[in-house]
Parts: C-alpha cells; sequence; structure tokens
C-alpha cells in the first residue's frame, strides 16, 4: 500500500513537472505546477511531516500559485502561445541539463557510501509534528526565524515598490 | 518504508527537470515555475533525510525554504509585471538592455 | 474492512447533512429574504395543490438547473472550463473532514472518534482546502475567455487572498487559548468551566476573535456585502459565462462555504458539539444538581447541539446577507488589511499578554 502510494506520487509529481516545462501557455503550466505541488505535499504527509504538508498547500498552491496566476491573467499575453518557445541557446542547455543529470545519477548510485540511505528501524512518531517544528522553530532557531520574518517583510516592501505604477 | 534513496531519485529528477526549464524557455513566468520546482525538489530531500536522522531539524528548514520561496515569487513577480510594463514582452532573451 | 465501513458511513452523514442543509439554504434564503422585505416569497411550486411554504422550490430548481442547455463559450477552454465548479465545489466540501461532530462514539467494545480525519494539524487542513476552493473562481474566471469574467476571476483571487490572512490570523488566539491545532482538543478543552459557573467556550475567552472571524469569514464565502467576485446583477463574475448544472454548483458551493464558515464558528467559538454542564455521564449543574444520561443520549444531545448552533450561525449569515449593501472596491481593501489584519495581530500580541499574565 505504502510503494503504491509512493510510487504514484512520485510519479505524477514527475509527470506534472515535465508538462509544466513542456506547456506552450502559461496558465497550464500553473495548473500543472500546482499539481505537481500537491503531490508533493502528498509526499510530506506520507513522511510523517504533516506540518510542512499543510504549509506547502497553504503558502504554496494557496498563496504562491494564486499570485502567479494573477499575474500571468495581468500580462494575459494571448499570443504567447503563438510565439517560438525555446530560448535561441536550448542545444546547450539541454546538454548541459543532460551533464547534471548524469551527475545526479551517479551521486545517487554512489549513495549508500556518501550517505546513510538506508531504511531506518522507527517509524517517527506522527503525533505532535507540529508541536516539534514549533518547538524546534522557536527556540532553537528563533533568529534563522526572526531573519526569515524581516526577509518576507523586505520582499513585501520591495514587491510593492516595484509593481505600483508610477503615480509621482 | 519506502527508502531515503527513492525520494532522493525522485528528487534529482525534479531537479533536472527544473533545469531544463530554466535554461531552455523563454517566457520568464514558466522560467519562474521551473525554479519552484527545483527549490521543491531541495524540499524532498530535506524532509526525507529529516525522516532518516529522526531529526525535526530537516522540517524548520523546509519551512524556511518555503518562506524563502515565497518571497522570491513576491519579487520576481513584482520585477515581471514593471518589466511587462515598461517593455511589454515577457520573453527573457527580448530583454537585454544592457547589451547596450 | 470494518474501519472503512465506518468512514463511509461518517462521510455519508457529514455529506448528508452538508449537502441537504445547502439545499433547505437555497430556500430559507428565498424565505428569509421575502420576510425582511415584507414580501411573501417563493411559494408557486406546488405538487398536487400542496405547496408546504414553498419547500418543492428546491426540487424545482434542481430540475431546472439539470435540464437547462449546458452552454460552453466558443472561447472558452473547453476542459478546465468543465472542471473548474467541480474544483470549487469539492474543496468546498473537503473542509468539513476535519470538524468533529461528537466526541467518541462507544458501540460493542468499539471506539468510534467522531469526525471524518483525526490530522495533527486540523485547521491547517481547512485552511488548505479553502486556499485551493480559490482556484475554483480563478479558473472559471479565466477559462470563460471573456473579460468580464476574467476579472471577476481576478477580483475573487485577490480578494479570497486579502481575507484569508485576517481570518487566519484572528485565529491564533484560539489556538492560543486551548494549546491545539486539533478542532476536537479545541471543542473538548471548550467544555471547562471559567469560575466554576461560565462554559469557557471561545467566545467568552476571544469576544474579539470571533467578531474579525466573522467578518473575514463572511467575506470568505462571497456572498452580500463581499460578493464583488459575483455580483451577478450589476457587474457581473466569474461565472456569467456559465449555465445550466454548472451554475448550480457554483451556487450550492457559496452555501457549502457559509455551512463551512457557520460549522467553524460554531466548532471553535461556541463550544462545538459541547452543551453546556453536560458530561460524558449526564449534566451536572453548578448548583449541585444531576442528571446521569446513558451514552448514547449524550451523543445524541451533542450532535443535536452542535446541528443547531450550525443552523443559527447561516441564519445569523443569511440575514447580515440580505441586511446590508455591497462594499465598494476599495473599501473591500481597507476593511481587510487595514482594520481587520491589525486587530487581528493586535489580538494575538493581547492573547499572548494575558496568558503570560495569567501564569
Amino acid at each position: 500500500m505504502e510503494q503504491l502510494i509512493f510510487y504514484s506520487l512520485a510519479g505524477a509529481t514527475v509527470l506534472f513537472g515535465m508538462l509544466v516545462v513542456i506547456a506552450r501557455n502559461p496558465v497550464h503550466s500553473a495548473i500543472f505546477l500546482i499539481g505537481a505541488l500537491m503531490c508533493i505535499a502528498g509526499l510530506y504527509l506520507q513522511m510523517g511531516a504533516e506540518f510542512v504538508g499543510g504549509v506547502q498547500i497553504l503558502v504554496y498552491v494557496g498563496g504562491v500559485m494564486v499570485l502567479f496566476l494573477f499575474v500571468i491573467m495581468l500580462v494575459n499575453v494571448r499570443t504567447a502561445e503563438r510565439v517560438r518557445q525555446l530560448s535561441p541557446e536550448w542545444k546547450t542547455a539541454l546538454l548541459l541539463a543532460g551533464a547534471l543529470s548524469v551527475e545526479l545519477v551517479y551521486l545517487v548510485l554512489k549513495g549508500p557510501g556518501v550517505f546513510a540511505t538506508a531504511a531506518p528501524e522507527a517509524i517517527p512518531a506522527l503525533q505532535g509534528n507540529t508541536q516539534n517544528v514549533g518547538a524546534a522553530l522557536y527556540t532553537k532557531y528563533l533568529l534563522p526565524f526572526e531573519i526569515a520574518s524581516v526577509l518576507l517583510l523586505v520582499a513585501m516592501i520591495g514587491a510593492v515598490a516595484l509593481a505600483r505604477s508610477r503615480m509621482d | 518504508m519506502i527508502p531515503a534513496s527513492h525520494y532522493l531519485i525522485l528528487s534529482a529528477l525534479l531537479v533536472t527537470i527544473g533545469v531544463i526549464g530554466v535554461l531552455t524557455r523563454r517566457n520568464i513566468l514558466i522560467i519562474f515555475m521551473s525554479i519552484e520546482l527545483i527549490l521543491n525538489a531541495a524540499n524532498i530531500n530535506l524532509i526525507a533525510f529529516s525522516r532518516q536522522l529522526q531529526d525535526v531539524i530537516g522540517q524548520v528548514f523546509a519551512v524556511f525554504v518555503i518562506t524563502v520561496a515565497a518571497a522570491e515569487a513576491a519579487i520576481g513577480l513584482g520585477i515581471v509585471i514593471a518589466l511587462f510594463r515598461n517593455r511589454e514582452t515577457i520573453n527573457a532573451d527580448e530583454i537585454d538592455l544592457l547589451k547596450g | 474492512m470494518a474501519e472503512a465501513g465506518i468512514a463511509l458511513i461518517k462521510i455519508a452523514v457529514v455529506l448528508g447533512f452538508v449537502l441537504n442543509l445547502a439545499a433547505l439554504l437555497t430556500w430559507a434564503e428565498r424565505k428569509q429574504s421575502a420576510v425582511i422585505q415584507d414580501r411573501i416569497g417563493a411559494n408557486r411550486a406546488s405538487v398536487f395543490g400542496l405547496r408546504l411554504f414553498g419547500l418543492f422550490h428546491i426540487a424545482a430548481d434542481a430540475l431546472k438547473m439539470l435540464t437547462k442547455e449546458d452552454h460552453v463559450p466558443q472561447t472558452a477552454e473547453k476542459f478546465i472550463h468543465g472542471a473548474a465548479p467541480f474544483i470549487s465545489f469539492f474543496f468546498a466540501l473537503m473542509g468539513f473532514a476535519v470538524i468533529p461532530f461528537g466526541d467518541v462514539l462507544r458501540v460493542g467494545g468499539r471506539e468510534i472518534p467522531l469526525r471524518i480525519l483525526d490530522l495533527n494539524i486540523g485547521i491547517l487542513f481547512i485552511f488548505a482546502a479553502i486556499a485551493l476552493e480559490i482556484y475554483g473562481s480563478v479558473l472559471a474566471g479565466w477559462s470563460s475567455g471573456s473579460h468580464y469574467a476574467t476579472l471577476g476571476g481576478m477580483r475573487g483571487s485577490v480578494q479570497m487572498f486579502s481575507y484569508e490572512i485576517a481570518w487566519g490570523v484572528s485565529l491564533l488566539g484560539i489556538f492560543m487559548v486551548y494549546d491545539s491545532l486539533d478542532l476536537n482538543r479545541v471543542v473538548l478543552r471548550q467544555g471547562d468551566l471559567l469560575w466554576g459557573v461560565l462554559p469557557k467556550w471561545g467566545i467568552v475567552t476571544q469576544p474579539l476573535g470571533f467578531l474579525l472571524f466573522l467578518a473575514a469569514g463572511m467575506a470568505i464565502t462571497k456572498r452580500v456585502p463581499f460578493d464583488l467576485p459575483e455580483g451577478e446583477s450589476e457587474i457581473i463574475g466569474y461565472f456569467v459565462e456559465y449555465s445550466g448544472m454548472k451554475f448550480g454548483l457554483f451556487f450550492l458551493t457559496d452555501f457549502v462555504l457559509t455551512i463551512l464558515i457557520s460549522a467553524l464558528l460554531a466548532t471553535l467559538f461556541f463550544g462545538g458539539y459541547q452543551l453546556p454542564y453536560l458530561e460524558p455521564d449526564g449534566f451536572r449543574f453548578p448548583w449541585g444538581a444531576t442528571w446521569s444520561l446513558d451514552h448514547y443520549t449524550v451523543v445524541f444531545l451533542q450532535f443535536v447541539a452542535l446541528v443547531l448552533k450550525i443552523v443559527f450561525f447561516c441564519w445569523l449569515l443569511l440575514a447580515v446577507r440580505w441586511t446590508y449593501p455591497r462594499f465598494r472596491y476599495d473599501q473591500l481593501m481597507d476593511l481587510g488589511w487595514k482594520v481587520l489584519f491589525p486587530l487581528a495581530v493586535a489580538n494575538v500580541i493581547l492573547t499572548g499578554l494575558v496568558l503570560t499574565l495569567i501564569e
């Protein structure tokens, strides 16, 4: 059962990921990305990271992707589908990506020596996942947490300054 | 119990797909979405290792990655809107103001 | 196997309740507006001369919706256009999965938790469901291939987006007081008594949070006074290109969301299935009187209490809908960002201060 869930979610994630890159229409791309993100949230749930799964849906799917759709509609270029889709250097790019994938596959195959990738004995306790993450965030990682909040503030101001129309 | 290496392979696949998207597409918005894919691939790794090592730290970092991704999206989309307003294009290779 | 059967029964109970109440609300809205505006209201549909206060209008409306032509505009993205109403409806219904309608039911040595899903993240699940529900309206607007619909969808996305933040933050106080995201734990802790008399309901501990949640919740349902994404009569919204049952689904989604907000208000601020002084073995009044009841009666009473609370809030939301005029768009944004959100943050800070002082 667990295998089945994992392989279907992982397969769907990869499929949606490819469709994101292949789709001609940015809105379709965004919809496929939403699908991929939801599958990834499902994988998080399966790994017992309920909180991150919830945040993934809430922030990514509910926030970031709505923003994406909004901007896509705002710069709605109906001609976007009909123009050339690939950048001029796409052959070099594919070559580089191929090299990267070879490298990654090599790393993962070498994996057991580099990382401990054997299955752990005990399944982490699902109970209290939110409390655990919260406790770590507010004690040991308080400083990064505060820095993240400053980052968000800066991003917010930056986005407002960038996107507002010239009124002066 | 799915071994962590399976998650690593999935994440490697997603990174590769994301990199292909970033390097080959012209549409800035799709490039952005490919970057989101790459960030998510990193998150899968973090969560997989968090489970592997029975440590919640990986999940804390994943939350930070999501935060950064949200900030990046807000700024990035702001830039896209500003660009579109000035240049009426969202194709990455037509935005070459620095070429002189 | 028995587990799956029990889960299916629970889903059937919740879905049956929600969908029937939603259908009843379509009737209640017409009748209630009629009472408010001093009219008679829907009373024409009759079966063999039997009118029954116009209750047959529900069936008549459903038949009308189902038999109407399902028109898809030529410029529409066929697939997304067809899928959007279902996305909306599905995710609105999904929110009910974590709402507890009782504590546990003990039947034949088996303990059945009376909610569909027991999730550690509890309320985050509902937030996620509502966040996904937005896509229904955004995609409907975009895929219709009409500028009016697209604009409606964009208005909808911005409104939901803005109010979801105030909505979420207004609830933080509740979770600080009751110390859990799990809705059932929140409800159980609301069963405590404050000073031995007053039930420790959310409305007592978080009065400001309640008002903010109510206001933001109404915006989430996209109904008057927050119906700018729809505005059927004047500015037309995201479902202008929909007809037949697909339109009907959007229409029903609003009512399902109304019920979801009512259920959340009842669960978080009015003790959920808790009745004051009702303990698992019967009533125990603070003045010493007791009235012992058996397990099934208690569970039944608690379920009825929750249903009555939900119906009350549905009535309240409908009454608001027929009492206030629509906001202007800038007023809507001002209310969300400049009033509700800062007040919600202030509420969080205040709650934190009070909690530290009490400790």
